[in-house]
């Protein structure tokens, strides 16, 4: 070590790069981020290959004929028993651009519709994590930074919310929703919109952001820097913006990959149940819905986008765990429940 | 006491009103959701909606028909279905309790069990491989949909692998009473029930362990190796006891949301007529009667096992006691 | 002899390498003598009375040396031995009262658990015997108190449950962690009466951990001063407080109040702070921060002397 190299200040890192020198050593952690970015990566390749493959993914092809080493193989295979008036689907071919997976019931390239699919899981899921961190964020922030009536009125509201099953409630939006869409003044949702499951995804969690939250900004409400600046007559939003904000930042972003996680299977349940995504449109757990039929038959259908759901949530988790023990170890933040 | 009691009374009275209002103004009164619009059909005329409105009472305001909806639910009972008139939807939702009942209460003991002896295992030996493997399972658990797990767990008891040795005991899937047939009801109930706990326990475990390995550090523990008592007994009496506070918090809150209707997904891919599938159905139909009543019914469990929570709460915890 | 630690040696392995806490400390301890253990927060005397007790469970640490309890090697003992003796024949009092005893259990239930972990006797007897316990620690209603849960104490009155716990199986040696820190002053000296007093029915020796010098003087009959991990003087109280040898303890000396004579504007306090483990000074660890240091003291380590009286300081090696 040179001499100049000692006489120089320890050069000190900040929170951050130590958070993230940390969580670059998780090996867990960081295996799950690649996993999780090849699928995405995948999915968004979802047009490419429909165009690659020249298949179209959203209509129906009961009559397509593909080539199998030179043979001509029908996608939908008319049954030889019984009456002889039932389909089966073709089964995986294992050759990539056709047919990988094979058919669904209504001759669509399974192998399409579920990188299609993940697609719109993954947006759905990602953009219901925003909407629940904004609502939330701010629910709880008003609620703690304000106090008195504000906080009686929407901590009630939470405190309701939170004691509704879930999933009822998530089935119960969507089912009012479907027919007719949203459309509250400015705000105008057609049903078969993928923003109609982002919104109510993202309302049914609020609770579990906006909660912990208000409980940090109470604590934070009553800490000496921000009796001080209320003291000094700064404006309450520039204490909220300035002062508070910051230091809830390291909670925010834990939640995010855990609130994706469980909205990832919030959406597939929901479409599961045929009251999620809409068809042509698809997404794994409509995938899966068309699976069901099929399960003893084709079960790829049904088992491909299950296994891609649980591994893109479980990568999710392991990840989520890293990131929270490396910015924020002491957080009650745990994985969800239902 | 008998403050404390009369305020924690009130509170549930609450929140149970705050579902009520929540799920009625959803049904009732969403922009664009017309129910009467659903009754009457897709091509009926202006007359038609009308004379629905009018005969279901849609026309009235709507906290008239919120309190006809509450009395014929709580006081008259005599709510009937929208969809199928003349249904009686009280002893409907009466009708599927045990269903719903039996599942819940099975899966719970499976995951309790389960998930306590692998909290406790990978507490003892953390961060060995045997806890890093139980805690991987664990979070698989977690991870996956829990109605594909059903579907694959269909695919093998039912189809591919039925007719072996391991799963020819499996009967077809449906609800069998126990009062008629107790064997019936047992193993047509073995596999829903190790579907549901699977994902509990993978939470539970997680839970657990980490509520010990963090009581592991209190002092009290010091104390305890001090005295010279055992590892074994250090580990169930001491830190497993003060972590079970966690633990109980959490089960009250699941174990009510899915007898109060979460075993949704459970009960419809193993076609078993309980509250969860009941609701489900009615949504599709939007039966508002029936909703109206599994959702009240719902929020009754859940608010029942919050207090029961708050009791145990305080058997559990002394601290709790002399406040 | 009761205790007879030889060039103890403690370490952990850490992210930043190897650190020392205990670094060759040796020191005997007669039957139903009470030795004083007095250094800074840091200075490894808690940790080297953990490993006495074995109660060093980090999969990190490694213990050398030898530690004998009535000529018994303790070192490398089998846990289930050792299990045997803590709690039975060498017990413990820790510092928090407010976090030693397990919140969801009372004190009745706690005492009589360590008596039944060692002796064969029915729960009823264990109860009889605590309550005994209780008077003997001046509970003013021991009966009452044995259904007691730790948080409907107060603080005195749980370390008096604590001591009643360490006392139930009637230890041969007592190690008492700062037992007076975390009290008001009043109860401090209470707590102090006490265990002088239990020195006398129980005969226990008694290993008094503190950072207190005026705690030391009324109790201790010798004083070991401990500085980043090693022994830096030893000696009986009488040599300790009138002829202090080693600078450091003379420093501490300087930092208790005088009783008599006109109070001081400030105590006078030690410049610095400890040294780091990780980064030890080759010479003396206290050197950087002591007002007669010289040249040797920057290169080489003073070896504590032998006999009953002994610093480790050349200055003192000079005189």
């Amino acid at each position: 070590m040179s001499n100049q190299a000692v006489a120089m200040p320890r050069k000190t890192r900040g929170p951050w790069a130590v958070a993230f020198a940390k969580l670059a050593r998780d090996r867990a952690a960081m295996a799950s981020l690649a996993v999780f970015l090849l699928i995405v990566l995948a999915c968004l390749s979802a047009p490419l290959y429909a165009k690659w493959a020249g298949v179209d993914p959203f209509a129906s092809t009961l009559d397509a004929v593909i080539q199998i080493d030179g043979a001509d193989v029908p996608v939908m295979e008319q049954s030889t028993e019984g009456l002889g008036l039932g389909y089966t689907p073709l089964g995986p071919t294992w050759r990539l651009g056709n047919y990988f997976l094979g058919a669904d019931s209504q001759g669509r390239d399974v192998m399409a519709r579920m990188l299609y699919g993940g697609l719109s899981s993954l947006l759905i899921s990602g953009a219901a994590t925003i909407f629940t961190l904004i609502i939330g964020t701010a629910a709880g922030l008003i609620a703690g930074y304000f106090g008195g009536i504000t906080d009686t009125v929407l901590s009630r509201l939470l405190d309701v919310l939170w004691a509704f099953p879930i999933y009822l409630l998530a089935i119960s939006l969507s089912i009012v929703t479907i027919a007719q869409g949203i459309r509250i003044g400015p705000i105008d949702i057609e049903s078969g919109s993928l923003w109609l499951p982002v919104i109510i995804i993202g309302i049914v969690y609020v609770p579990y952001v906006a909660r912990p939250i208000r409980g940090q900004v109470l604590s934070l409400r009553h800490s000496e820097f921000v009796l001080a600046a209320i003291n000094l007559g700064v404006p309450g939003w520039r204490i909220l913006w300035r002062d508070i904000l910051p230091n809830i930042t390291t909670t925010l972003i834990v939640f995010v990959p855990l609130m994706m996680a469980l909205n990832m299977l919030t959406e597939s349940a929901l479409s599961f149940l045929s009251i999620g995504v809409q068809p042509p449109a698809a997404s794994w757990g409509t995938i899966i819905q068309d699976g069901q039929a099929l399960l003893y038959t084709r079960p790829l259908v049904a088992l491909v986008p299950g296994l891609a759901i649980a591994v893109s949530v479980m990568a999710l988790n392991v990840f989520g765990d890293g990131l929270r023990d490396a910015l924020d170890p002491r957080s009650k933040v745990r994985l969800g429940r239902d | 006491m008998i403050y404390a009691i009369l305020r924690r009374f009130g509170q549930m009275l609450f929140v149970m009103f705050g579902i009520s209002v929540i799920v009625f103004l959803i049904f009732f009164a969403t922009p664009g959701a017309d129910p009467a619009a659903r009754i009457a059909g897709r091509n009926a005329t202006a007359e038609v909606l009308e004379a629905v409105r009018h005969n279901f009472g849609f026309d009235r305001p709507l906290y008239v028909q919120y309190v006809k909806m509450m009395e014929k639910i709580f006081v008259t009972g005599d709510l009937t279905s929208f969809v199928n008139r003349g249904w009686k939807v009280v002893p409907a939702v009466m009708d599927s309790i045990p269903v719903t009942l039996s599942l819940v209460f099975g899966a719970a003991i499976l995951w309790v069990v389960v998930s306590i002896i692998i909290g406790i295992v990978a507490a003892a030996t953390r961060d060995s491989w045997l806890d890093k493997l139980l805690m991987a399972l664990g979070l698989l658990g977690i991870s996956m949909p829990v109605y594909w797990l059903g579907e694959v767990m269909n695919l093998i008891t039912q189809s591919r692998y039925h007719d072996s040795w391991a799963f020819s005991w499996v009967p077809p899937l449906g609800y069998k009473n126990f009062s008629d047939d107790p064997k019936g009801w047992f193993l047509t109930l073995v596999i829903p029930w190790i579907t549901l706990a699977i994902l509990y326990i993978g939470i539970y475990g997680r839970v657990l362990r980490a509520a010990i390995i963090e009581s592991l550090q209190e002092d009290f523990i010091r104390t305890a190796r001090a005295k010279g008592l055992s590892e074994t007994r250090i580990l169930l009496r001491h830190a497993l006891r003060t972590s079970l506070i966690a633990f109980v918090t959490l089960f009250g809150l699941d174990f009510g949301a899915l007898v109060g209707g979460s075993a949704l997904l459970t009960e419809v891919v193993f076609g078993l007529h309980g509250i969860g599938k009941l609701t489900y159905d009615a949504l599709q139909n939007l039966d508002l009667p029936m909703i109206m009543a599994t959702v009240m019914y719902a929020s009754v469990f859940v608010v029942i096992a919050n207090a029961v929570v708050d009791f145990v709460y305080i058997l559990l915890d002394p601290r709790l006691r002399t406040s | 002899m009761i205790l007879s630690v030889r060039d103890l040696k403690v370490s952990f392995r850490t992210n930043d390498g190897l650190v020392r806490a205990i670094d060759g400390v040796s020191f005997d301890l007669e039957e139903s003598e009470i030795l004083g253990v007095v250094g800074e927060s840091g200075s490894g005397k808690t940790v080297s009375l953990l490993a006495v007790m074995g109660l060093i469970t980090d999969p990190n640490a490694s213990i050398e040396g030898s530690i004998r309890y009535k000529g018994r090697e303790l070192v490398g003992l089998p846990a289930r031995e050792l299990r045997r003796l803590r709690g039975n024949e060498i017990a413990m009092i820790f510092q928090d009262p407010m976090t030693a005893l397990t919140p969801v259990y009372t004190i009745g239930w706690q005492i009589a658990e360590q008596i039944r972990a060692h002796q064969n006797i029915s729960k009823a007897k264990a109860m009889v015997r605590v309550e005994e316990l209780l008077a003997e620690v001046n509970f003013p209603n021991p009966h009452e108190a044995m259904s007691r849960y730790p948080h409907q104490l107060s603080g005195g009155m749980r370390q008096r449950a604590v001591i009643a716990m360490a006392l139930s199986c009637n230890p041969a040696l007592l190690v008492a962690d700062e037992p007076t820190t975390a009290l008001d002053v009043t109860v401090q000296a209470g707590i102090l009466d006490l265990v002088r007093k239990l020195r006398a029915t129980h005969k226990s020796a008694v290993v008094f951990i503190t950072h207190d010098m005026g705690v030391v003087s009324e109790l201790a009959d010798r004083v070991m001063v401990m500085y980043a991990g090693r022994v830096v003087e030893r000696g009986s109280r009488m040599e300790l407080f009138s002829d202090p040898r080693h600078p450091y303890t003379r420093a501490l000396l300087g930092s208790i109040p005088p009783l008599t004579g006109e109070k001081p504007r400030r105590l006078p306090a030690i410049p610095g702070s400890p040294p780091s483990l990780l980064r030890l000074p080759q010479g003396c660890a206290f050197g950087p921060r002591c007002p007669v240091h010289y040249e040797p003291c920057v290169t080489d380590r003073p070896e504590l002397g032998i006999g009953t009286h002994a610093a480790a300081c050349f200055r003192v090696a000079q005189a």
